[in-house]
């Protein structure tokens, strides 16, 4: 424990170690987050519009 | 080239006949100076050493405040289209309309600077330095202020855009112009701050206007 | 009217030709940024010892200098792609371009804050004017406009071509700036890294920060080609939309 609690307080300077690699985790987090979720969230998009367009030609088609 | 100057003249008598467009800038010239011993109070040693900086930064704001009126009137009524499609390179109708900007802006600000320079106590030295300064800077404010102009035309808040755009660009400029009039203050030579300027001034003048005229043909099309 | 075609590349304009091919890249890329990332950590957080005058504030080097190497590297790269996209019309390349925006903006910031907390104990004040931080902060606003820029227009296309020629230009006003900048004040740390006798650090840092910078940048390549196959697919879903609305 008092090892530990001598590596976090990084020498008198964790209040500023710490908040940074903290900011830089965040950063990293919300990057790979936003990212993969619009991702997502777009592959489905545009595999329902594909769908839906592809079904309607079909129709169409058959119309004709 | 006489049709570029048939349009700088053109340009400028449009701004005229809207009076009222000149008197706006000079007023506000005036009015942001005013604030300046207003905010940090009046003594003189503070003021003198604040001079060079405030003055310019006067001078960006209101090169600004006049930019999204350079081509907006024209995009919208269509003399930009007409214009693009004339026999003049649309790098020349750039370049005239922002020569017509700066003798609307730059040169009244010239004009009023050593005024201004007197009531914000700027030492005796920078006179001249701040008007050499003024004389190669704010053609180049205006040249970097017209490529913002032209990329944001036709943007959603073009307005608040601009200065977002712009003034990032602006720091150089305003970097080399207030170290050339502080080293004049100081008694040091102004000389190659003003050459920077001046090189920068010759760049833009070749660079800007092919970069603004992509970014109003991209606008056009 | 026709354009300078590159057959290769234009078949990944597709985004489902783009997705395979980012599909065979990404777990390498993606593997391989954890990997450094988790030996970069443990290796500045642990492994390393403090500095002999800094103490344990020059961990924050670890992640402040690869941050501030990767905001210039991605404005370079950005401003590649729009020469590149102006050049050959590619549609990849001006959607790279929008693809790198938000993360080169991103580890500008870091740079900026992780710099600042650096700052704070070692010069004793958050934020100084000084050359290298306010050129940084200048970097970040000249991000922070293309992607205000790129998105301000209800053309997509004409928001992307804006945007490219903003960043030409920004990437011709970067040295300017930072020179100008530089010339004006100097106090921030002069070179440690690129210096005429090799680096002056000790390699026992010298591997934290490769580390970090290794897994930065396989990050980087990573979260791009994500975003890119995504910008892809926004410009198809644009498309189908506007098909259906059309019937």
């Amino acid at each position: 424990m008092n090892d530990f609690q001598t590596f976090f307080a990084m020498g008198g300077y964790g209040a500023y170690v710490w908040p940074a690699y903290g900011l830089t985790a965040l950063a990293f987090i919300a990057m790979l987050g936003w990212t993969v979720t619009t991702l997502k969230a777009r592959r489905r998009e545009e595999q329902g519009l594909s769908a839906a367009g592809r079904a309607r030609r079909g129709r169409r088609e058959a119309k004709s | 080239m006489s049709a570029a100057f048939a349009l700088f003249l053109h340009d400028l008598k449009l701004q005229f006949r809207h009076g009222s467009d000149l008197v706006a800038p000079l007023a506000f010239f005036v009015l942001a100076v005013l604030m300046v011993p207003l905010g940090v109070g009046p003594e003189p040693n503070l003021l003198a050493r604040l001079a060079p900086g405030m003055l310019w930064i006067t001078a960006l704001l209101a090169t600004l405040l006049a930019l999204d009126r350079l081509f907006q009137r024209d995009f919208e009524d269509g003399t930009l289209d007409l214009l693009a499609l004339a026999p003049m390179p649309l790098e020349l109708t750039v370049l005239a309309k922002v020569a017509a900007h700066w003798v609307t802006t730059g040169l009244p600000f010239m004009v009023i600077a050593p005024i201004l320079g007197v009531m914000l106590h700027l030492d005796g030295n920078s006179f001249i330095a701040l008007e050499i300064s003024l004389l190669i800077g704010t053609p180049v404010l205006s040249m970097i202020g017209a490529f913002g102009a032209a990329v944001t035309l036709g943007a959603r808040r073009g307005g608040a855009l601009l200065a977002l755009l712009v003034l990032p660009l602006y720091v150089p400029i305003l970097i080399f112009a207030t170290s050339a009039i502080g080293a004049a203050g100081e008694g040091l030579s102004p000389r190659p701050h003003l050459l920077l300027l001046a090189s920068f001034f010759a760049g833009g003048i070749v660079l800007v206007p092919f970069a603004a005229a992509a970014a109003l043909r991209n606008a056009l099309e | 009217m026709t354009t300078a075609r590159i057959p290769l590349l234009h078949r990944y304009a597709n985004p489902a030709a783009f997705g395979r091919l980012s599909a065979q890249i990404l777990p390498w890329t993606a593997g391989a940024s954890a990997i450094l990332l988790g030996l970069g950590l443990y290796f500045g957080l642990f492994a390393s010892p403090p500095d002999y005058q800094q103490g344990n504030t020059v961990r924050i080097m670890y992640v402040h200098v690869p941050a501030a190497i990767m905001s210039e590297v991605v404005y370079g790269l950005m401003a590649a792609a729009a020469a590149a996209g102006i050049i050959w019309k590619h549609a990849l390349a001006d959607l790279f371009v929008k693809a790198a925006a938000p993360l080169g903006a991103a580890f500008t910031f870091v740079c900026l804050v992780a710099g600042s907390l650096w700052g704070k104990p070692m010069w004793g004040a958050w934020w100084v004017w000084d050359a290298r931080l306010t050129s940084e902060l200048v970097l970040f606003f000249l991000y922070l406009g293309y992607l205000a820029l790129v998105d301000a227009f209800d053309d997509p296309q004409r928001g992307l071509r804006a945007g490219a020629i903003l960043v030409l230009v920004g990437v011709v006003d970067l040295p300017i700036i930072k020179f100008s900048v530089d010339w004006w004040n100097t106090l921030h740390q002069p070179a440690s890294l690129i210096t005429m006798s090799g680096p002056k650090m000790d390699k026992s840092m010298l591997l934290p920060l490769f580390l970090m910078i290794g897994g930065f940048t396989t990050f980087f390549i990573t979260m791009v080609l994500m975003r890119l196959e995504s910008e892809l697919l926004a410009r198809r879903i644009r498309a189908w939309r506007t098909a259906a609305g059309e019937e």
